[in-house]
């Protein structure tokens, strides 16, 4: 296996038969984003949605940067944030001056805040790729981080500033009010975005992105400027990153600090890295997964962000192409017809990994409610069966479900990875290749 | 003046030096084994959050030593369990892993300690001024933590540049393939400087705790500081990282301790104005941009000199 970013996503050039399934798989997806909401009515799957949709539009916007030209940022939420509050200032503007401009087009006023900011920075910090790249996105997120809590009258300091969507004017009798019309704004950004920054990845320059990902010194070779390219790759990212930015501000009518920080660029390389960046889908996947994570992991347990942290170095040091890449792996053996051959090998292995992961989590839960203090009274539901948390059984079981579940898992993972090789091997004698 | 001058300078030297020793192990590990570990913050926290509690069970000074040993221990698992794993999916991949390392790391403290900060004090026998100077006490414990660090630079020094081991290390810097071709078991002792690396950070935090805050977001707070260092001083130049961490530390130190703004220069702003961008980086003190003057002084020299300070190789 050769460097983890270069794994291309090889130009399939596609033969006319494909191109049905190619405009198939977008067609679904457009399907999918105009009817959940119709599906799921509540209004608070309506917000789950919109959330899935802003970091949807953001992992894939970083991942131009990461999975296309093989540029690993720390600091990509400086774009989303200065786009979301350029287009809280610029909502307040519309309002208080009474311009034409609906909400629709406000998204507008962050892309090109997202993308005149990464003009301005990136020139400087594209200069080297690599950990040297990392490192100076890191500082300047930390700079314009701690610069928003000093200049207060644009940031608003600790508090943010404040806007209010529907004082704009209405678009066809649509005020965007109620959630369920700013999912369908969110949504039908989500779709440009999507195709505009799949297009990208078409043309010549989303070739030479990955070409200064795969081998910068031949691309000097042959008469380009690997920083002009990695500079535009950057500004491309850096605007559908501030679009990204101004539909969260919509969305929650509020932009602060938050936007900008340390943290915000960590859940988009989260995002992104356990979607998978080897596929331009793959970063979609990730937002749903970390989305719904956040959502919902943090009312089960106190400790989520452990467990979101666990995941993640899972991912990196197990299946470093991400869910996409697991997902896509399946595919030559699925047309060869050879996937059964692994399907008894995958439900051995996943009984004991089950029980593996119960047992970390049922150690994780016991250590949280010592810490914590409380004990002696805190009951742990795993699955809806009750633990005592200061029950010695407890213990025990975390503990041979660990290290047996480890023990276990490990040995059928090899038949896991013997019946796949056989599997392989059928598909390849009947002329399928990965 | 005079006195704030001596003292900011006694301060700054202390905080580079604290921030050399975490800034050379983080060097040496990158030049060796191409890797910026995300998470040497987290393993200084680490240092300081078990010599909290060690000290609480069996007092400072063995803790001073064990808290260290047990932080390499850490270290060296996760460079043979976890780096050498994840070797094979490229640089991306080690990187990613230590910055999900440094993120675990920050959530386990928080599980285990909570987030307010410890009561980590200063060692009885350590806890009187050492001297007075205009008028201002300066604490003995943080000549004994200029003295630790000292000590353990020109340790490093006499190790890397007298010995067998620091000249198998210096070449493993280099020619790492020559190296393991001449038999040395390269691995090892990438396992070996890693822990290492993780304990000199763990002894850092361990001496910085009681001066410093011990809190869960202490790795979070000096991180980012910490590259900024090894990118100005140059990538891979042990030199470069002593310099850079002095002057950063100096830098920071005297900036705190600074109150004026252009507002006290030439005088305030019309009223009239109102407020806007102007006024706020027209009152903004010295003392309020010190945080971030590590961040714009990483910018300049990026833009004057790339490379860094120092720094000769292309990474």
């Amino acid at each position: 296996m050769t460097e983890l970013t270069s794994r291309a996503p090889t130009p399939s050039d596609a033969a006319p038969a494909r191109n049905i399934g190619f405009y198939a798989t977008w067609a679904a997806f457009i399907l999918v984003v105009v009817l959940l909401p119709l599906i799921f009515r509540s209004g608070g799957s309506h917000t789950t949605f919109s959330l899935i949709g802003i970091a949807a539009i953001f992992a894939l916007s970083y991942n131009i940067l990461l999975g296309q030209t093989g540029l690993l940022s720390f600091g990509h939420a400086v774009y989303y944030g200065l786009g979301g509050f350029l287009a809280v200032h610029g909502m307040n503007a519309i309002a208080a001056h009474g311009l034409p401009v609906p909400l629709p087009f406000v998204p507008l006023i962050g892309g090109f805040a997202g993308l005149v900011f990464a003009v301005v920075i990136g020139w400087v910090s594209t200069q080297r790729a690599g950990t040297v790249f990392a490192m100076i996105s890191l500082g300047i997120g930390e700079l314009v981080a701690s610069s928003s809590l000093i200049l207060r009258s644009f940031f608003g300091g600790e508090a943010g500033i404040t806007t209010n969507r529907t004082d704009l004017p209405a678009l066809f009798g649509w005020n965007f009010g109620p959630q369920i019309q700013v999912y369908y704004l969110i949504g039908f950004w989500l779709i440009i975005s999507a195709i505009a920054m799949y297009a990208l990845t078409r043309t010549p320059l989303g070739r030479m992105c990955n070409a200064v990902r795969d081998n910068p010194e031949r691309v000097q070779f042959i008469g380009y400027d690997p920083h002009v390219v990695r500079y535009l790759s950057f500004c491309f990212a850096g605007f559908f990153a501030g679009i990204a930015g101004a539909l969260a501000a919509i969305n929650f009518e509020i932009a602060n600090a938050a936007y900008l920080g340390a943290v915000q660029s960590g859940i988009v390389l989260f995002a992104t890295f356990i979607g998978g960046v080897s596929y331009f889908f793959g970063p979609i996947l990730g937002a749903v997964v970390v989305t719904m994570l956040q959502l919902e992991l943090s009312d089960v347990t106190t400790v989520w962000q452990l467990y979101f942290g666990i995941i993640f170095i899972g991912i990196v040091m197990y299946a470093p192409g991400g869910i996409a890449s697991l997902l896509m792996m399946h595919r030559p053996l699925i047309r060869a017809g050879t996937l059964p051959m692994i399907l008894p090998a995958y439900l051995v292995a996943i009984v004991p990994t089950i029980l593996f992961a119960c047992g970390v989590i049922l150690t994780i839960e016991i250590l949280a409610a010592y810490s914590q203090g409380n004990a002696a009274s805190s009951t742990i539901r795993l699955f809806r069966i009750p633990f005592e948390a200061a029950n010695p059984m407890t213990w025990l079981a975390a503990a041979v479900l660990t290290i047996g579940g480890f023990l276990v898992a490990r040995m059928t993972w090899r038949g896991v990875t013997a019946a796949w090789d056989r599997a392989m091997m059928a598909a390849r004698e009947r002329g399928y290749h990965a | 003046m005079l006195e704030l001058i001596v003292i900011s300078t006694l301060n700054g030297v202390l905080f580079g030096m604290l921030l050399f020793l975490l800034s050379s192990g983080l060097t040496v590990i990158f030049s060796m084994m191409g890797v910026l570990n995300f998470a040497h913050a987290s393993f200084y926290m680490l240092g300081a959050f078990f010599g909290y509690q060690l000290t609480r069970w069996i007092g400072f000074w063995p803790a001073l030593i064990l808290a260290p040993l047990l932080v390499g221990a850490v270290g060296m698992v996760v460079e043979r369990y976890g780096l050498r794993q994840t070797h094979k999916h490229g640089h991306v991949a080690e990187l990613l892993l230590t910055f999900g390392l440094a993120f675990a790391i920050e959530q386990v403290v928080q599980m285990i300690w909570g987030k307010l900060p410890m009561d980590y004090r200063v060692p009885a026998l350590l806890d009187f001024p050492a001297f007075t100077i205009f008028s201002t006490n300066y604490p003995a414990y943080k000549m004994f933590m200029l003295l630790v660090s000292v000590t353990i630079f020109i340790a490093l020094l006499v190790v890397l540049k007298r010995t067998r081991i620091g000249l198998i290390v210096q070449a493993a810097l280099t020619h790492p393939s020559m190296v393991a071709h001449l038999g040395h078991n390269v691995g090892r002792v990438f396992m070996l400087v890693f822990g290492v690396g993780t304990a000199l950070a763990a002894v850092a935090g361990v001496i910085a705790g009681p001066a410093l805050v011990t809190q869960s977001d202490m790795a979070a707070l000096l991180g980012p500081i910490l590259f900024v260092v090894i990118v100005v001083g140059g990538l891979g130049s042990l030199p470069g990282a002593f310099f850079a961490s002095l002057l950063i530390g100096l830098v920071q130190t005297f900036a705190v301790s600074m109150n004026g703004s252009l507002a006290s220069l030439f005088g305030p702003l019309d009223p009239g104005i109102g407020p806007s961008l102007l006024t706020d980086v027209w009152n903004v003190t010295i003392a309020q941009i010190a945080p971030i003057l590590p961040y714009v002084l990483l910018v300049l020299v990026l833009i004057v000199r790339p490379m860094g300070l120092m720094g000769t190789r292309e990474t």
